[in-house]
Parts: C-alpha cells; structure tokens; sequence
C-alpha cells in the first residue's frame, strides 16, 4: 500500500497533502485522478508489481482509492502466482 | 423562443419520456420540468431577478442540469464554470460577472469559505448536498439548493429572445479568461442548426461524458431536450470501461468526443462491445489526426463520424459530412446549416479558394459580444455585411478548396488545445511567475498523441531560490484547472530572446523539435494536415 500511496501523492498530488487522503477516500470523488491520471497509474503499475490489467478491470471497484488498489494489487499477484503453480507441478 | 422552452415542450409533448440517466437515476421530462419550476421559485424568492447572473459550480450530475433550466425559467443568466476551478479564480469569475448566486457542492463549503469577503456582490449560495453548518455571514444567504414546499407551475417568462441566456467563459491569449454572452436567440439558433445536420430523432440516446462548463458538453443536455431525446450523462471518461459499457447497455445512438478521446479509445480493445446501436460519433475542440480518424472510423463501420470544428464565440463553425470523410478527411467541412462562413485577407477582403486567410463567421449564432471587455469584444466582432450585424473574426486561419470545404492551417495568437480544452500560455506563465523562486517563464504546446497538445513550461529560477519540477507543478494545480497544470517543466538558465526583447518562442520551439518530445511514451503519430504552409512543429490544428 506505502508504495501505492507514495507513487499517487507524488505524482498527483505533486507530493502535497498526502496526509489528508484517506485510504478509502475515492480518486473520483476528489477529483485526484482524471482519465490520462488513470493510464498513468496503470502503467506504474503493471512495472511495479510484474502484473497485466485487463481493459475491463479498469473500473472503480478496482482503481479508485489506495485501499481498493492494494487490494486488487494483491488479488492479481495471488492470480498470477495460481496460474505458475500447474508448471511447477508439471516439472515434477 | 427562449431556451427553457426546449425543456418545456419536451415536457408537454412526453411527459413521461426518460430525458436523463446519471448512474442510477432516471428522470422523466416532466418530473425535470415540474422540479426546474420549483428551484426556479427558490431562485426568485432569494432575489434572483431579470438578467441576473448564476454561476453553476458543479460536476456533471442532475443537479447541474436543473441548475441550467431552473436559472433560465426565473430569468436569469446561467455562468457554467468548470468544477476543478480553483478558488481565486472562481472568485476573479464570481467578481467579472457580479453574480447574484452560486450553486456549488456542500463538500466545498470550506474550500469556499475564503472567497465570502471578497465578493460583495455575491447575495445567496445554493449547496447541493446537505446544506453546511458553517454560516456564510458577509450579507449573504445559504441555503440547500432545493425545491421542497415550492409550487410546480412555471413562473412568469420575463424575457425576450436577445436576452442573454448564458455566459461562458473563455481563456483568452491576455491569462484573463473572458464571458462570451450568448443569448437565447444565439443558443436556439446554434442547437437547431447542429440537430439538423446531425439528423437527430426523438428516438435518439446521447452519451455525454464532456464537462457541460464546456459548451459542447452543455449543448449535449440542451440539445437533446431539444429533439425530445435521451441524455445518459457521466461525470468523465476516468474509468473508460465503465462509461463503455454504459454506452452499451443504454444502446446509446450518439457519443460525442474530443480527440483525446478518440486517441485513448484507440488503444482499447472496443472489438468487445456492441455498437450496433451506434448511430452517430462526433469530435471536435481539436485537431483529429487523420490516422486516428480513419482508424477510428474502421472500428465503427457502421457508424457515422462527423468531424467539426467551432468556437465557443459562435458555438459551431463547420462539420465534415461523413460521406465525404475517405474523400477529404483532413477538411472540417462546410458551414453548418443557417450559417455563412468566409475567408479574408489583412484587410477584410475575401479571399477565393486555395488562399490563407482568417475564417469569418456569419449567423444569428454568433455572440454578443465578451463581458464587459469592449476592446477585447472590437477584436473579434467586426462589421457584417448588413447595417449593425457584427461578424465573428474566429482568429484561426484556413484555406477552403474549389468546393468549399475548410482546411485548418494555424492560430493567429499562439492559445493551445490540450485535451480538447483551450489553454492560454500567459495565464499559466502568470501562475509560475507568481511562485516565489521563479523567475521567468515561457509556456509552450508540445505535440503529443494523446493530449493533442502538451503543455510545457521552461523556467528560469531565481538565485539561490531553489525549487523543484514537482513543486511548481504543485503550485500550478493549485491554482490552475487541471487541463492547464503543464505536463512537462524544465529548467533554463535564461531563455532567448528576439529583438524586440521578448521571449522568442519561435527560437525555443525549434530547438525542441530537434529532441522527441512527448508525455507519453507511445511515439508521436503522424497525420494532420497535408502541405501545410508553415514548418512549426508546435502549430498543430486547433
């Protein structure tokens, strides 16, 4: 979550005000992140966390505030680790 | 025929005819019509009177909606200013236009609070949401914005049809942004002329995810209401899947966009969805790059895209009909209908086909004039044919072919479009500059492939004033709207200058079309224009 949080306080927040945002406060509501915010957001994470968002995961439920993206952050890792584990099997 | 009416015979003739959907809302005609009665009460019994201005300060939601009709119905002067405005200009704007009242979301109250003192002329707030504790005091009178224990039938109309309706503002080329006044014959005439060459029907469902501060998002909702259509209104294009699938389930008929847009919805996979339904795409605000154009229009076969080009100052200029668009996709088209659009030379002559020259606009939709500026509104209103009618100059420069049609070569002042959004380099110099290590700066467009353009600042910090990109950034947000913070900023120990001793721009842009430039890392597409005159690398189509 710190480094999701430091990443959208930085760059858009320029790095202010980072104590007032909630972790459930919503983007939107705020208006902290617009739709190029969003594309941003989404390639630092896909670097970040070695992970690959879907077109359709890109939604509110998902994206729109720090507790909701640790959350699918995890969902996707724990995703990604499932879908390695029938190779390991295999090898064996 | 005043604006209101556009809501008002909608209501009598379908009554019971969805006019907008806002995520789960769904309102009829008539229930938007009986509660814009109500609140246009509310507004009459806080003194709103005859031409007194309202600025409606809100996101896209139904509230905005009735705040429109409801300040047209007591007679008022609707002043739609973007919800990302920051403080001290939303109180530059309340104090330019000496408006009477303020509609703005409860959640800002204390944000607001600073700006009661400096606005003398500001008598009641309206809050959407729950009315805060906190009391305004300064002789002004809060309130929630709402209709309850007020009667339902219309007041009484007061004006005529060359009453103002609306006031917008927009930047101008100064940083100081100006009100176009726009009366009701201006706004009926350009709504009536769009719905005709858009071919609307009451049958058709209209996607709106535009600011309606803008007024190609506004006239979405007043248009519609116009033909007797459908409105699904989204607050923005932040979760791009969302507001598709929207689309889809509504079986949206017409989605107009910015080129941003178009670029954005390029690199999503829309193969997923059914577009069946899909009547009509437009764009406009900006230059539409031709491959984006012909890209987008193989993702839509059966969908008709119509490429336009306009000015807040006369609403719509030009639209390219879709059949000709494999033919001449870099034009904006021709005049739209009830309309005369020509080109002049330096001396207001017209000049004939294949010439570049400033494109003048002729029609009843052409404004007022800018409040209360009249050597900013002597610029651009000139002299029309008959006695008294005054053209609009547009300050954008084109040639037209052998049939007519426009082609876009450049501005005549150097105003940039990002986002679809028009950006004024002195305003957002004048911001840098009011940061206490800043020295000087020069704010110019970048090409970019998904904003159109970027917008970058060189600075030349003071002497052991040190500073950082993110902290003029900061600054710049708090204190521009979010399509004009720059995307890019650099450092310079001094910036060139021309012989006149002003910045030379032209200097600087060249030197950074010799770089690859660009906010995001997709390479720059080509396209735009063929043969264009001049070799600047920033004058991209407006």
């Amino acid at each position: 979550m710190q480094t999701i949080r430091h990443f959208v306080v930085e760059n858009f927040l320029f790095g202010q005000g980072g104590d007032r945002l909630g972790d459930r406060d919503s983007f939107l509501e705020k208006g902290i992140i617009d739709s190029t915010g969003v594309l941003e957001l989404v390639t630092f994470l896909e670097k970040q966390f070695q992970i690959k968002i879907l077109d359709e995961e890109l939604v509110p439920d998902n994206l729109d505030s720090l507790e909701k993206l640790a959350q699918f952050v995890a969902a996707k890792q724990a995703e990604k680790r499932a879908a390695a584990e029938p190779a390991i099997l295999a090898k064996m | 025929m005043q604006l209101e009416s556009f809501l008002e015979h909608s209501a009598a003739r379908h009554a019971d005819k969805i006019a907008l959907v806002c995520g789960d809302r769904r309102l009829t005609y008539g229930a938007i019509d009986n509660s814009c009665n109500q609140l246009a009460h509310a507004l009459i019994a806080a003194r709103v009177e005859r031409g007194d201005r309202v600025v409606i300060f809100l996101d896209n939601s139904v509230e905005a909606v009735r705040a429109v009709f409801a300040i047209l119905k007591a007679g008022a002067v609707f002043v739609p200013v973007n919800p990302t405005t920051k403080p001290d200009k939303l109180a530059f704007l309340l104090n330019n236009c000496r408006a009477k009242a303020l509609i703005a979301p409860a959640a800002k109250a204390a944000q607001l609070e600073p700006l009661w003192p400096l606005t003398p002329d500001l008598k009641s707030i309206f809050w959407v949401g729950d009315a805060p504790a906190v009391p305004v005091g300064n002789g002004k009178s809060s309130q929630r914005f709402g209709a309850e224990g007020l009667p339902s039938t219309p007041p009484a109309n007061k004006c005529i049809n060359i009453d103002l309706a609306a006031l917008i503002y927009t930047s101008g080329s100064t940083g100081q942004p100006k009100g176009v006044m726009l009366t009701h014959l201006n706004m009926v005439s350009a709504a009536t002329s769009i719905t005709t060459y858009l071919e609307n029907q009451p049958d058709d469902i209209v996607l709106n995810v535009l600011p309606l501060a803008f007024d190609y998002g506004l006239y979405q909702v007043l248009m519609a209401f116009q033909f007797g259509g459908t409105v699904v209104l989204e607050r923005s294009f932040t979760y791009p899947h969302a507001v598709l699938a929207t689309a889809v389930r509504e079986r949206v008929t017409g989605l107009p966009l910015v080129p941003t847009l178009v670029a954005m919805l390029l690199q999503m996979d829309l193969s997923r969805y059914d577009w069946s339904a899909l009547r009509y795409i437009t764009s406009t605000a900006a230059a539409l790059p031709t491959e984006h154009l012909l890209r987008f229009q193989a993702h839509f076969p059966q969908t008709r895209i119509y490429s336009m080009y306009g000015l807040t100052e006369c609403k719509r200029v030009s639209y390219l009909p879709p059949d000709q668009l494999q033919r001449r996709p870099q034009s904006i088209g021709r005049g739209m209908p009830n309309e005369e659009v020509y080109i002049v030379d330096e001396q207001h002559r017209r000049v004939g086909p294949g010439v570049v020259g400033e494109l003048v606009v002729r029609g009843a939709n052409v404004m007022k004039g800018y409040w209360e500026l009249p050597n900013e509104t002597a610029q651009r209103l000139k002299p029309g044919p008959l006695p008294g009618e005054m053209a609009l100059y547009t300050g954008d420069l084109f040639r037209m072919d052998d049939e007519g049609y426009l082609y876009f070569v450049g501005r005549k002042d150097d105003m940039l479009k990002s986002r679809g959004e028009k950006v004024s380099p002195r305003e957002v110099e004048n911001v840098l500059c009011g940061h206490p290590s800043v020295a000087e700066a020069v704010v110019l467009g970048v090409p970019d492939p998904i904003l159109g353009q970027a917008i970058k600042g060189l600075v030349v910090l003071k002497q052991d004033r040190p500073a950082t990109v993110k902290d003029l950034k900061y600054h710049c947000s708090q204190h521009l709207e979010d399509f004009m913070v720059p995307q890019l900023i650099e450092f310079r120990a001094g910036l060139p200058r021309s012989a006149n001793g002003k910045v030379d721009k032209q200097a600087l842009l060249a030197g950074m079309a010799n770089q690859r430039e660009g906010g995001f890392s997709n390479p720059p597409v080509t396209g735009g224009l063929e043969n264009p005159p001049s070799k600047d690398p920033v004058e991209q189509p407006a």
